[in-house]
């Protein structure tokens, strides 16, 4: 007994002081938000200070912030819809009446996620260019569509595998109609996974870097792109920097934190689960 | 559009089944799919042979592999190659090696764990140009930063990381962010790691360093493995780090592939030389997904 509180207490002291260190850079962004800009450039680095509100009123009161926090909210709760849209008939299909062809399916979608970006930047580009949707939020939003399916299909796939197979089928004897039966049973049952598919997709779409650079500008741009701008020189305001940082990243990090169990299984395609 | 009904090969084998036409409902996802994984790459596979500037349009026409000869004999390319292999492997070194080890320690039973965990995985939902932000200004600063503060505290000369270390700044920041991937992959491979194996060996008498290396290892293997082909294929094309950071200099100390291409196609308007870069890191990330799609796979049959 004594022995375990040791070890838990030994624990405790090594595995606190690792988890300090490497969430510090979020921590110090954070209360970095609060400083005056003065206090936040001051070496030595100072902890202790008189907490303003005055860069998040800043930060706010700039129509182009929540315009591209607008901008970020609609390209990835969009693109989610849509790839939920399109992937639940598919993943239904593919999980309740799999057939030779399933697997190599679900195999070949999978691997449209191992080409690279920046292999297509250049047709993508152009055709985008040639259709007008470049720096246009239904473009982004298509793209970021397109880069998720794979992973929504897939991880919603695993999900409906899981459900058991006797309830449904308990149903049907019942006499609940195919429309019944993924109303009343299938959807109520797999909606923990559905949830936490559209949180990884949020969350994936919300941080995407690539296509947002190279694709979007003033208007278009989500807070990836638009915190980018933040790196020229002119606009660095350390203190600014952090409220707008912590208020891009604030939501996506808390769920992030929700879903963290569920993740793994879509990062890894369902290779751990 | 009507279509004939798919067998089902299951059907009858197995209480009442209904005959439902699945195609209709996989055929948009496999159209939508087909448009985006084909379309685009056959065109990059195209330009790639041409003689294509924005600036010049008028200029285009039939190269041959004139653009992959003036890439493959470009003198930067062996040193962009080089960068983007130090930084995929500096990466994986790191998340991987120091991952396995956090994944032990955060798996021990700890006061406040659950809380101490939430810390650890945070980094890996900061968007890649915060966190390069972030890095840059506040911690990597050479006169204001919270490192050069450290390293002054400790009687050092701060680092001027962004003209005197670019690779390597780049490697750290990338590593902070998939580090908490790493470990959270392999914790979670971890809690599956059956208690009576564990039991036994100390009952047998393996101490901390024989359990880990003969029971936890290769418990691991496997979450190993998809960790470190997962980052590969991500990690082969690194670009909005590079562009926050350093934009690829000074020079090309820190331009890796994906970099390059990018100034190709959208700085210099080089449209065929870009797609020859393009189908180079296909190829790349090719090579690694070949492996990824093997294990994935096998695990589609349990």
């Amino acid at each position: 007994m004594k022995r375990t509180l040791r070890n838990k207490a030994l624990f405790t002291a090594a595995a606190w002081p690792v988890a300090l260190v490497i969430f510090f850079p979020i921590f110090w962004m954070l209360v970095s938000g609060f400083k005056t800009e003065v206090e936040a450039v001051s070496t030595p680095p100072r902890l202790i200070f008189r907490p303003t509100l005055e860069n998040y009123a800043a930060v706010w009161q700039r129509a182009d912030y929540v315009r591209h926090a607008v901008n970020s909210v609609i390209v990835s709760v969009g693109s989610t819809l849509l790839a939920l849209g399109l992937a639940l008939p598919a993943a239904y299909a593919m999980a309740f009446f799999p057939t030779r062809r399933t697997k190599p399916t679900l195999l070949w979608m999978l691997s449209t996620k191992m080409l690279p970006p920046v292999g297509v930047l250049v047709p993508i580009y152009l055709l985008f260019r040639d259709l007008g949707l470049l720096d246009s939020r239904v473009g982004l939003l298509m793209v970021y569509t397109l880069v998720n399916l794979p992973i929504v299909i897939w991880m919603l796939f695993t999900f409906f595998k899981e459900v058991p197979r006797e309830v449904l089928e308990a149903g049907r004897m019942d006499g609940a109609g195919p429309g019944r039966e993924i109303a009343s049973l299938l959807l109520p049952l797999s909606l923990p996974g559905i949830t936490s598919t559209a949180l990884l997709a949020v969350i994936l779409a919300w941080n995407e870097a690539f296509w947002s650079l190279n694709l979007t500008a003033a208007k278009a741009a989500p807070l990836t792109a638009f915190m980018a701008s933040f790196s020229s020189p002119e606009g660095l305001f350390w203190a600014k920097l952090s409220a707008a940082s912590t208020m891009a990243i604030a939501p996506i990090v808390v769920f992030g934190w929700l879903s963290q169990r569920q993740l793994v299984r879509g990062l890894t395609f369902g290779a751990i689960k | 559009m009507t279509l004939p009904p798919v067998p089902d090969p299951s059907a009858g084998r197995r209480g009442p089944r209904r005959s439902v036409r699945t195609l209709p409902l996989k055929l948009p996802s496999v159209i939508v799919l087909l448009l985006w994984a084909v379309v685009p790459l056959v065109m990059t596979i195209w330009f790639s042979f041409e003689r294509y500037n924005l600036l010049n349009a008028g200029e285009r026409g039939f190269a041959g592999l004139e653009n992959y000869r003036f890439l493959l004999t470009d003198p930067g390319l062996a040193k962009v190659i080089i960068n983007t292999v130090l930084l995929v492997g500096g990466v994986l070194a790191i998340t991987v090696g120091l991952g396995t080890l956090l994944a032990v320690l955060f798996d021990q039973s700890f006061f406040g764990r659950g809380a101490a965990r939430l810390l650890v995985i945070a980094p890996f939902f900061v968007m890649p140009t915060v966190s390069a932000l972030i890095w840059k200004n506040m911690l990597m600063d050479p006169v204001n930063g919270v490192l050069a503060f450290l390293m002054r505290g400790v009687g050092l000369r701060p680092v001027d990381w962004f003209s005197g270390a670019p690779l390597a700044a780049i490697v750290i920041i990338v590593a902070w962010q998939w580090l908490p991937f790493a470990l959270l992959i392999l914790l979670t491979a971890l809690q599956s790691l059956d208690p009576e194996s564990r039991e036994s060996a100390r009952m047998d008498g393996a101490g901390p360093f024989a359990m880990f290396f003969f029971i936890v290892l290769p418990h691991l293997r496997r979450a190993i493995g998809v960790v470190v082909m997962i980052e590969t294929v991500f990690l082969l094309t690194v670009f909005a780090e590079i562009f926050v950071t350093t934009a690829g200099g000074p020079g090309l100390a820190s331009t890796n592939l994906a970099f390059l291409i990018y100034r190709f196609a959208l700085l210099d308007f080089d449209i065929g030389g870009a797609s020859a870069g393009g189908i180079l890191a296909i190829i790349l990330a090719n090579v690694a997904a070949v492996f990824l799609m093997r294990t994935v796979s096998r695990s589609l049959e349990t």
